[in-house]
């Protein structure tokens, strides 16, 4: 298996200021050394120091592509611990993606998703859980998440699940350990020990499960649909919280007759928002498409922002979107507040039961107030990520819950009062699952699902 | 120059100095007839095999010379699983104990286990008499010096008389023999245990051979004349009523018989001064015994200098037989003078006149690092020599026993051309075992233990015979009838499990009243008897009055009936975890494989890989030093190594 060069881009392809080219194998360096050019054309850059950046330019033959600064490091002290290169370039796709070709050109492949992580943990330079949050501050979409992949990288996570399971293990010994040796060691009471030890580790594996959920938020964003009545302002809102004009706006109902869907930031919290067509009964194939669509976008979202022309009466229509916010978080945004107002705020919150908060889109009154709300409701109104940390793969999702369950196994066999001797089994089943989460138990379904969700880049 | 010669050297000429002469051939010679030895010849020549026995001394067969017992926590286990294979240990055992007991029974039934006092001399004359009447078997007196080998193969053996004897297999059951000192205080007896001639030649020509050894410490307390204690002081230790067998064939009614008592009293804070008093004249602390003893058989000096806060240990007084008034005195091993003992004993209750047949003492002896074994317990250098019991490292007559059947199968299984027999850990405490020995790095006498035993739950002592049996059939060590016999057994099982689960009763008065006068819930409507027997409080037994078509079982049938609808949850859970177990230990690693050609393998990983190179992935795991993250790195390997081999193999059928 002999390691070959691969390169990639390491920054997302975008018009951003600064993209980053980055090499890794054994020939990085002679394939800069023949791209690279130096001002004075006369430095060799397999011949410079690791960690040192140097200012020159890339060349295909010679044609200069672009003015650079390149960061050269060595094997092993290196993000993958193979010789590494990076090119830093003014940015542009243009540009950035002829770089590449030139790298490419140079004797490197092109690297599979994830490549420069599978080698980092090949190499032994991350565990399992980092190589997820190294994913995960690829795919973070803003700062909180960023944050969030920072600590969990310097082994939050890891710490946590460590001394939970060894918590697990050291019941686990007591146990076999008075087994063993009968004659010397009792279990007696033992059970009423071992059932307020499962519960805190339980409790503390369902305030993860618990957070997870925040992660998943803080990663991906909050999934936010908005629903209303044909021409309540829905596209108006959208558009108010993108700044520009997106989707089609007019005076016609019916005129979003699919959804959109688009990423937003504001003030760091990130709404992934899906704008609907209005909810009514239509004979109107296509709407009536939309309409379903609407509703099970509905189903899934984290958020529900029911807008509502507040200078129209309730119908039938509203009466169906009720029913759909039941149980879910959602905000009534009562628009058109600058008209003469035929819903009242208070009989709203008496009827869901959910915030309610007048704005007018046109005149761009009470988005403050609605942004606040948002903020509260996932956030607890603090947006302050710094000390805590949050599971966000699936995969790790699931090994907790796998571990809680297994936890309550034994809580319920010792309820049950069955020989301790059999509470080893789940305690090791929950020891296991945990240990999935930072990579000491590593089974051959786990490595290959990592690496197929491995991601492109660092 | 002559100075110069290396002791080894000058065993070899010592050896060319006599006449040697090539005596008679055998297929298998057993070097050692101790527990596994004694295993290992008679699963030899029970496959036909023409098998001779060494021993030092005809009169130290299958000798006990530490603990009375058989078996006991995971040990009973080991008996029982030699027994469903076609071993002998558990035949003798029933013959000759005079005492039984079934430990952990509060607990599950998965860590019951069964220990039962032998009569010593009585075992060792019964183990004997079954060697002595075994075809093919032959029984000889003398010190085996050499193992004759052609190209790493073995070609025989050389007693120390000069005589060879041509073979294809050796098997080295040497015990605690190789060079052995038994030592107290300042006294060190080049002897092996209880006084008898150590075998001082061998360990020189295994070294010859390329065999790494090491040094191991074991020790023994003292025997006290029975006369002499006063028992009114201790407390009575009786065996049970009810005696489960230790074999599967034998029938529990031959085992009724009278029990003789052992007694339990303790240490005291007069005792432990006498030991901190006298410890700077332990071999132990002196530095004078450099072998390595086990955290979990302490001597009682060790118990006391490392747990200063325990003001008592346990001290068991045991009976050594029948015929004899020695009684053993367990929890007090020792290595401290013999003055220093006098006194130390005598100020436990109940010993204060205490007179000592034969002192306590320490025993050092030279074995091997048994991860120069395969699983099969042949060594991966030498083709054709195997090795096991206290030899490879381990400590304990269950243990030795059950090394000895496997080694002797396997020694049968490669003469007769025939695949090797591993049980894998899933499958047998043996399996545990071996795989223990031969993969993870063992620093200290091993011994059995439950913890050692993922899938315990599945492993139990009641479910041997089922697990096993079918394996000792097909190798040939169990006859027809006992196989016909186990495939009714399983078949009446699995009836009789169907019928309780599909049998519903009523919740008519009879069921209620007897529910409530067992402390179970009422039953607002219909249930399977499995569903009540599956209740804490309730058992197959307890049901029988509302169980009116319930047909006529033995014990044995209706214990497994009830323990396999009981905790069938968690046998269900514990098969999982087996499943995932056998994924990695199926994943096999190519035999050619270079790990220093493995790109980020850790340097440890690739040296202890390279040494030891493990047959599977799941071997691989367990190696210590061998990280989660180089198990990761091996999968990928492999995989990639598989696929271009396969690559390479399309390529070559499309260019022929």
């Amino acid at each position: 298996m002999k390691t070959d060069t691969i390169a990639a881009i390491a920054t997302g392809l975008s018009n951003s200021g600064i993209s980053i080219i980055r090499i890794s194998g054994e020939d990085a360096f002679s394939i800069i050394d023949k791209i690279y050019q130096s001002k004075n054309g006369k430095k060799v850059l397999s011949k410079e120091k690791s960690h040192t950046i140097h200012y020159g330019y890339i060349k295909d033959n010679d044609q200069i592509i672009d003015e650079v600064m390149v960061a050269i490091m060595r094997a092993p002290k290196s993000y993958t611990r193979e010789d590494t290169v990076e090119i830093n370039c003014h940015g542009g796709i243009v540009v950035t993606r002829k770089i590449l070709e030139t790298v490419l050109k140079a004797g490197a492949r092109i690297a599979e998703p994830g490549e420069f992580t599978k080698r980092a943990f090949l190499n032994g330079r991350i565990d399992l859980s980092q190589a997820e949050a190294v994913c995960d501050l690829i795919h973070a979409k803003n700062e909180l998440a960023l944050k969030n992949s920072v600590s969990q990288l310097r082994g939050k996570i890891y710490d946590i699940i460590s001394r939970l399971r060894k918590d697990i293990l050291r019941d686990v010994a007591f146990i076999e350990a008075a087994l063993d040796d009968p004659e010397h060691m009792s279990l007696d009471g033992f059970s009423d020990v071992l059932k307020v030890h499962i519960e805190e580790v339980s409790r503390e594996i369902e305030r993860l499960l618990q957070d997870a959920a925040n992660g998943r938020i803080i990663k991906e964003g909050i999934k936010t649909v908005i629903i209303g009545k044909p021409n309540a302002g829905k596209s108006s809102l959208l558009n108010a919280l993108m700044g520009e004009e997106r989707a089609i706006v007019t005076d016609i109902a019916g005129t979003t007759r699919d959804t959109l869907e688009e990423t937003i930031n504001i003030n760091g919290i990130v709404l992934n928002i899906i704008d609907t067509a209005g909810i009514r009964a239509t004979d109107d194939l296509i709407e009536k498409i939309g309409v379903e669509k609407a509703k099970k976008a509905a189903k899934d979202a984290d958020l529900i922002i029911y807008v509502i022309d507040s200078s129209t009466d309730f119908d039938d229509n509203d009466e169906e979107i009720f029913s759909l916010i039941k149980d879910k978080r959602a905000i009534l945004l009562l628009n058109k507040s600058d008209l003469e107002m035929k819903v009242r705020p208070e009989d709203m919150r008496v009827r869901t039961n959910q915030p309610v908060i007048s704005i007018s889109l046109k005149q761009n009154t009470g988005m403050d107030k609605f942004i606040d709300t948002v903020k509260e409701m996932f956030f607890g109104g603090k947006l302050s990520f710094n000390d805590e940390i949050y599971i966000t793969s699936e995969r790790q999702k699931e090994a907790l819950k796998a571990a809680l369950e297994s936890l309550k196994l034994v809580s319920r066999g010792i309820d049950e009062g069955i020989p301790e001797d059999l509470f080893t089994v789940d305690l090791m089943n929950a020891y296991e699952e945990l240990g999935k989460i930072i990579g000491e138990n590593v089974d051959e379904d786990l490595i290959n699902m990592i690496f197929a969700e491995f991601c492109m880049g660092k | 120059m002559h100075g110069k010669i290396k002791h080894e050297d000058a065993v070899c000429i010592e050896g060319k100095d006599k006449m040697s002469y090539v005596y008679e051939s055998y297929d298998v010679v057993v070097v050692g007839a101790g527990h596994a030895g004694c295993e290992a010849a008679l699963a030899t020549a029970r496959l036909s095999l023409k098998t001779l026995i060494f021993t030092v001394s005809i009169d130290s067969i299958a000798m006990m010379p530490c603990n009375p017992n058989i078996g006991g926590s995971s040990k009973g286990h080991l008996v029982k699983e030699i027994d469903a294979l076609g071993g002998e240990m558990g035949k003798v055992i029933d013959k000759t104990y005079i005492q039984s007991k079934m430990l952990n029974v509060s607990k599950g039934p998965a860590v019951h286990s069964l220990r039962a006092q032998a009569d010593k001399q009585e075992y060792s004359r019964t183990m004997r008499m079954v060697l002595e009447n075994t075809p093919n078997l032959t029984i000889k007196q003398g010190e085996v010096v050499e193992i004759l080998t052609e190209n790493n193969k073995v070609t025989g053996v050389k007693t120390y008389s000069g005589a060879i004897y041509p073979c294809k297999a050796v098997i080295l059951c040497t015990g605690t023999y190789l060079n052995a000192r038994c030592i107290y205080g300042e006294v060190i007896n080049p002897t092996g245990p209880n006084g008898l001639q150590p075998a001082t030649h061998l360990t020189d020509c295994l070294k010859r051979l390329g065999i790494e050894m090491q040094r191991f410490k074991t020790g023994t307390p003292a025997r006290i004349d029975k006369r002499t204690i006063d028992f009114s002081k201790m407390e009575e230790q009786p065996g049970d009523k009810k005696v489960v067998p230790f074999s599967f064939t034998t029938d529990p009614k031959s085992l009724n018989k009278p029990q003789v008592s052992c007694w339990l009293t303790y240490t005291n804070e007069k005792t432990h001064e006498i030991i901190r008093k006298n410890i700077h004249r332990s071999p132990l602390f002196s530095g004078e015994i450099k072998g390595i003893g086990a955290r979990y058989c302490p001597s009682i000096e060790d118990k006391v200098m490392k747990f200063p806060d325990k003001d008592r240990h346990q001290v068991f007084v045991e009976p050594e037989g029948l015929y004899t008034n020695e009684m053993y005195i367990a929890g007090m091993s020792s290595s401290l003078p013999e003055d220093v003992q006098i006194e130390m004993y005598r100020s436990v209750r109940g010993l204060e006149n205490a007179k000592i047949v034969r002192n306590a003492y320490a025993i050092e002896y030279d074995c091997i690092n048994p991860m120069q074994l395969k699983p099969t317990l042949e060594f991966k250098k030498i083709e054709g020599l195997f090795a096991a019991g206290q030899f490879n490292g381990s400590s304990g007559y269950e243990e030795a026993a059950a090394q000895g059947l496997i080694a002797g199968i396997n020694a049968a299984m490669k003469l007769l051309g025939r695949k090797p027999f591993i049980l894998d850990r899933s499958e047998a405490y043996i399996g545990v075992l071996i795989d223990d020995l031969v993969t993870k790095e063992i620093n200290e006498p091993y011994r059995m233990m439950t913890s050692r035993a993922e899938y315990r739950l599945l492993l139990r002592q009641d479910n041997a015979d089922i697990r096993l049996t079918k394996k000792g059939y097909e190798i040939g060590l169990i006859d027809e009838e006992r196989y016909r016999r186990l495939l009714d057994k399983e078949q009446k099982i699995e009836a009789e499990i169907k019928r309780l689960e599909n049998t519903f009763i009523g919740a008519t008065n009879k069921v209620q009243e007897l529910l409530i006068s067992n402390e179970s819930a009422p039953i607002n409507t219909a249930t399977s008897l499995a569903d009540l027997i599956r209740r804490p409080e309730l058992n197959y037994e307890l049901l029988a009055p509302i169980d009116k078509d319930r047909p006529q079982l033995s014990d044995d049938v209706i214990e497994q009936v009830n323990i396999n609808i009981k905790y069938d949850g968690y046998i269900k859970r514990q098969l999982k975890q087996v499943e995932q177990f056998k994924k990695l230990e199926n994943k096999k690693i190519p035999e050619d494989i270079d790990y220093m050609a493995v790109p980020s393998l850790s340097t440890e990983a690739r040296q202890k890989l390279s040494k030891l190179r493990p047959m599977s992935i799941g071997q691989a795991s367990r190696i210590a030093g061998v990280s989660p993250a180089d198990v990761s790195v091996l999968l990928v390997y492999i995989s990639q190594y598989n696929h271009e081999k396969y690559k390479e193999s399309i390529k070559k059928t499309q260019n022929e």
